[in-house]
């Protein structure tokens, strides 16, 4: 297996060049990362170069990094992930790009690449607020029609702001703050790296 | 002359034959359907950003819920994820366990499929057959884990426990004498192993009573045979997987292409389609649970030969047992960190993903390296199914609308997660 993802390490560094940004090989899983300016361009090389041929793209995820590791986040915070897949080849890429502008994040739109992303797009603007220019029909998909907010950004509470009643004086649903208090029963805890070694009792 | 106009008209959700709480605004000309724009999001949970606030162990039972006719294969891609970021080895005789529930898992789902879609198409009966077959199956889940549908069998490291040496048998009442329910318990007198190998046995031939009812009957051909064809090309470029691939005639299967758990041991073949209509992937999800009952049978066999542990030893991941840690600092130290903390994942990200009933189910998981996911995304394939329906109904009637609902084979808890 090892083999086969060297080859396409190597097929990627030779079709995409200098448009590489990063290259990282874990856990048996190949990870490109590109800049939002070479995106749609390394997305098309992606499908039509005859040594790469990822003809499916079966996930496209919106990733929001700014409270990654509990610490206070340097660098941009929306990422947009998508995984490729081969079937030619037999191969899995997973191809990273992150947003330039941290109060509006965008990236060029790959539905005339894939039409698969469509929907998966839809969701990364819903969940996150990711705008994907080119894009023809980007609504929102999953939350409730008229929502506000972006419920996925880490910032988002996830009680949310508003909840829906039956109220029997107007004799409708209507929305109304929350009443719920958040709780947590198990903090989050991120432990450093050497915690439970042996050697530093 | 009167102005001739497009009709739309709002599909569901409250439709018996929208498989759950599709919306779809149809526009028609008289009765073709010339735009289909599914609403979905109705059954929204947000089970990936609940995912983020619970730890590792306590999403498993979420996962049950996203699809949740094939439970066991939703757990499965989360628990090979985790296991993948954990690098935690899995022993073999859990790998065939969960290899089998998976393969249960498939035939359950494949019935309840098509007794639905035999169901919104005419055929009543197939319903009642299909259900009658559920029963022992589900019996099944219920011997290994204590509930019907949502088992959280599965476990990072292994599945829960062991199969039981016993299947519960049906009581005396005062509706059922006992010579009336001996029969009901006699394939319930020995394991749970004995209790599958009987089903396995007669399984083939009541899909044979299923395909007469169905495969050659006219009304059924009339229906399925031309509607919603796709071709192999359109069915990449829209992220088809599964049988909705195989349908269009790619021989592309994740566990004889990408192998997980022990599938490289086991012997099956994959049905392909030749039109890539409705009616090809009716016929090829029939054949797969054939192969699935083969595969049943192989590992059935070797459950019986070999005993073993079914949970890594690795007690950063899984509980020690209990009597050790009744007798044991180290075991009660971890039982628990693990009960209170929950266990750490390593810094990084995963993807995993598995030959779900629907298609490639895959879950992607980004770690810090806490007690919870930073990320968890679910990759259903029912959701990407259901964004060709535009490019599928175009150009059909209203009435094929439901049949390629039910040939897509949608449900609502993965879509709309």
């Amino acid at each position: 297996m090892s083999a086969k993802l060297e080859a396409l390490s190597q097929n990627l560094q030779q079709c995409l060049g200098d448009r590489v940004k990063s290259l990282k090989l874990a856990f048996g899983e190949v990870t490109l990362e590109v800049e939002a300016a070479d995106y749609f361009s390394v997305m098309l090389s992606l499908r039509d170069e005859p040594d790469l041929a990822f003809e499916e793209l079966i996930d496209l995820c919106g990733v929001d990094y700014s409270t990654y590791g509990n610490e206070p986040r340097e660098g941009r915070r929306f990422a947009a992930v998508s995984h490729l897949l081969s079937v030619a080849k037999n191969w899995r890429l997973r191809v990273r790009c992150f947003a330039p502008d941290d109060d509006f994040p965008s990236l060029p739109s790959v539905t005339s690449i894939w039409n698969s992303v469509n929907w998966f797009e839809r969701e990364a603007f819903d969940l996150f607020g990711i705008v994907f220019p080119g894009h023809d029909d980007l609504r929102r998909i999953l939350t409730d029609y008229g929502f506000i907010g972006h419920p996925f950004r880490k910032d988002f509470p996830i009680s949310g702001y508003v909840e829906m009643r039956y109220d029997p004086e107007q004799q409708r649903v209507i929305y109304q703050p929350v009443t719920i208090e958040p709780r947590e029963i198990t903090p989050r805890i991120v432990r450093e790296a050497t915690y439970g070694n042996a050697e530093n009792a | 002359m009167p102005e001739l106009r497009n009709f739309t008209l709002n599909f569901g959700p409250q439709h018996p034959a929208a498989h759950g709480v599709l919306r779809m605004v149809l526009e028609l000309d008289g009765e073709v359907v010339m735009r289909a724009d599914p609403h979905i999001g109705l059954l929204h949970r947000a089970t990936e950003k609940l995912a983020e606030t619970k730890t590792w162990i306590q999403t498993v039972p979420y996962m049950d819920r996203l699809d949740y006719m094939s439970m066991m294969c939703n757990e499965h891609a989360y628990c090979m994820a985790v296991e993948r970021l954990l690098q935690v080895e899995v022993p073999i005789r859990a790998q065939y366990i969960r290899v089998m529930f998976d393969e249960i898992t498939r035939i359950l789902n494949h019935l309840l499929w098509v007794g639905c879609h035999g169901l919104d198409v005419g055929a009543m009966t197939m319903v009642l057959y299909a259900f009658r077959e559920r029963e022992d199956l589900v019996d099944a889940y219920e011997a290994v884990s204590g509930a019907r549908m949502h088992a959280a069998y599965y476990r990072p490291g292994g599945v829960y426990r062991d199969l039981p040496d016993r299947m519960s048998q049906y009581q005396e009442s005062k509706w059922k004498s006992a010579a009336q329910i001996k029969p009901f318990n006699e394939a319930r007198s020995g394991s749970l192993l004995d209790f599958l190998d009987d089903f396995a046995g007669r399984f083939p031939k009541l899909l044979d009573e299923y395909e007469t009812l169905l495969t050659d009957n006219r009304i059924w051909k009339q229906r399925l045979v031309d509607v919603a064809i796709v071709t192999p090309e359109r069915a990449l470029q829209r992220g088809f997987t599964g049988p909705m691939l195989r349908g269009s005639g790619i021989a592309w299967d994740l566990r004889k292409k990408q192998p997980y758990e022990v599938y490289d041991r086991v012997e099956f073949d994959i049905p392909i389609g030749k039109t890539g209509d409705s009616y090809d992937r009716y016929l090829v999800r029939m054949e797969e649970m054939r192969q699935s009952n083969r595969i049943l049978k192989q590992c059935i066999d070797w459950l019986r030969q070999n005993p073993g542990p079914v949970m890594s030893d690795n007690h950063k991941v899984a509980p020690p047992d209990r009597e050790a840690m009744k007798s044991n600092m180290e075991e009660l130290i971890h039982h628990f960190k693990l009960c209170t903390e929950g266990m750490h994942v390593p810094e990084g990200e995963a993807y995993s993903a598995v030959e779900h009933p629907k298609g490639e189910f895959g879950i992607y998981i980004i770690s810090d390296g806490a007690n919870k996911p930073y990320r968890l995304k679910i990759r259903a394939p029912g959701y990407v199914h259901l964004s060709a329906m535009d490019e599928m109904a175009r150009g059909h009637m209203l009435a094929d609308v439901v049949t390629i609902i039910g040939s897509q084979d949608v449900v609502f808890g993965e879509i709309d997660r």
